[in-house]
């Protein structure tokens, strides 16, 4: 970890925008922190509200079931978050406390329950979807937002474990699909340029896991699946994804046998808002006090 | 002996849709359907059967695009390992 990163964090703590918790990557937010993030998510509404999204919010849990199709233990096993609780007797219960009393581990004997932590807010979309019959004419448009999970503690701010995602999602035919994300990519810049923040956008992979996981991200950036918009936070070396937008073909439609209106297998594609990221490129550009920061960037997000 | 093996392997973990006997040694296994998690299963089987890794350079989609690409890529792999 670098000095900078380090001092990032620390800075934010002690202006008391974000909340040492004692563990890496989970904070408590300040109310002028989620002030940020809320007038941000007004901003976002006033590009992509017209097209008229069907708002759902789902809880920062999904069903395990669900989780499991998905096969996202397949890419990403070390950043899955699994819920597990204390199913047994009394005599377990003793048992549990005493470990606890002489400092032993006391997780062993918990067990999965039928929850699991959201990896990213459109995940619980697709078997909603289609649980509800082909898509209708034109396909579909989503407004998702969620907590998610990443088991991935770090020091950099900008990389926590638990950080909310914004997410449009679009399911239908290719061409529809693919001119979606295109659109946002656009969106994308012009509303950051609103707020003013410096971007570039970039083609990238997802952290997929092991050698398999090498040859998928060698797929996805020959494929030009993913890109990402990014803002410089803690380097301008590298700078950090703040949004990105993903064709993932037909794979969630294969997955969750989500067809169109004339039964093709649909296409689906998202664009993610990492909330907390924006913030904290806001912060990071425009100063600690978001009272003091430029006129233009006021304007767009308190009008 | 390679080309019978590959297309056994190929079967066996490449999940095509299509019948493997109707498929030319130099079509197109994207075309007929290979899907990026049947080239990563392909990948390991033939790592597994013909005691080779495959280099980082050599993980990508041109690799495994047709059964000529393939044996051409695993032959070089075991004339390199016979030769080390």
């Amino acid at each position: 970890m670098d000095m900078q990163t380090s001092s990032l964090l620390d800075r934010l703590f002690s202006a008391g925008l974000l909340i040492d918790t004692g563990v890496d990557g989970l904070y408590g937010r300040s109310g002028a922190f989620e002030d940020v993030i809320t007038r941000f998510e007004r901003l976002i509404d006033r590009f992509g509200g017209d097209d008229n999204p069907e708002a759902i919010r789902f809880p920062p849990g999904m069903n395990r079931a669900h989780f499991e199709g998905s096969g996202y233990m397949k890419s990403f096993p070390q950043l899955a978050g699994t819920i597990h609780s204390f199913c047994g007797c009394e005599l377990d219960h003793v048992n549990l406390l005493q470990c606890m009393t002489d400092g032993e581990d006391w997780t062993t004997e918990q067990k999965a329950t039928d929850i699991v932590l959201t990896p990213a807010a459109c995940y619980p979309l697709y078997p909603t979807i289609a649980k509800r019959g082909a898509l209708p004419a034109g396909g579909g448009l989503f407004d998702l937002q969620s907590y998610c999970f990443r088991h991935e503690p770090s020091k950099d701010p900008a990389r926590m474990q638990l950080f909310r995602m914004r997410e449009y999602v679009r399911m239908g035919k290719p061409a529809d699909v693919m001119a979606f994300r295109e659109d946002w990519m656009q969106r994308g810049t012009k509303l950051m340029e609103q707020v003013g923040l410096p971007v570039e956008i970039d083609v990238a992979n997802d952290p997929f896991f092991g050698r398999a996981g090498k040859m998928y991200k060698n797929n996805q950036r020959s494929q030009n699946l993913k890109f990402e918009l990014l803002i410089p936070i803690n380097s301008v070396a590298s700078p950090t994804a703040c949004m990105s937008f993903n064709y993932h073909q037909d794979h969630f439609g294969k997955t969750w046998d989500l067809k169109t209106e004339d039964d093709e297998t649909a296409h689906t594609a998202c664009v993610g808002f990492g909330l907390e990221r924006i913030a904290l490129a806001l912060f990071h550009h425009h100063g600690l006090d978001s009272g003091e920061w430029p006129e233009t960037v006021r304007q767009a997000l308190w009008g | 002996m390679m080309n019978k093996q590959v297309r056994q392997l190929l079967a066996q973990y490449g999940s095509l849709p299509a019948a493997l006997e109707d498929l030319g040694n130099d079509a197109d296994l994207y075309a007929a359907g290979l899907s990026s998690h049947g080239s990563v299963q392909l990948m390991l089987a033939l790592e597994d059967t013909f005691d080779v890794e495959f280099p980082d350079n050599l993980l990508n989609r041109k690799t495994f695009a047709s059964i000529s690409a393939i044996e051409a890529a695993v032959n070089g792999l075991v004339g390199e390992r016979d030769a080390a």
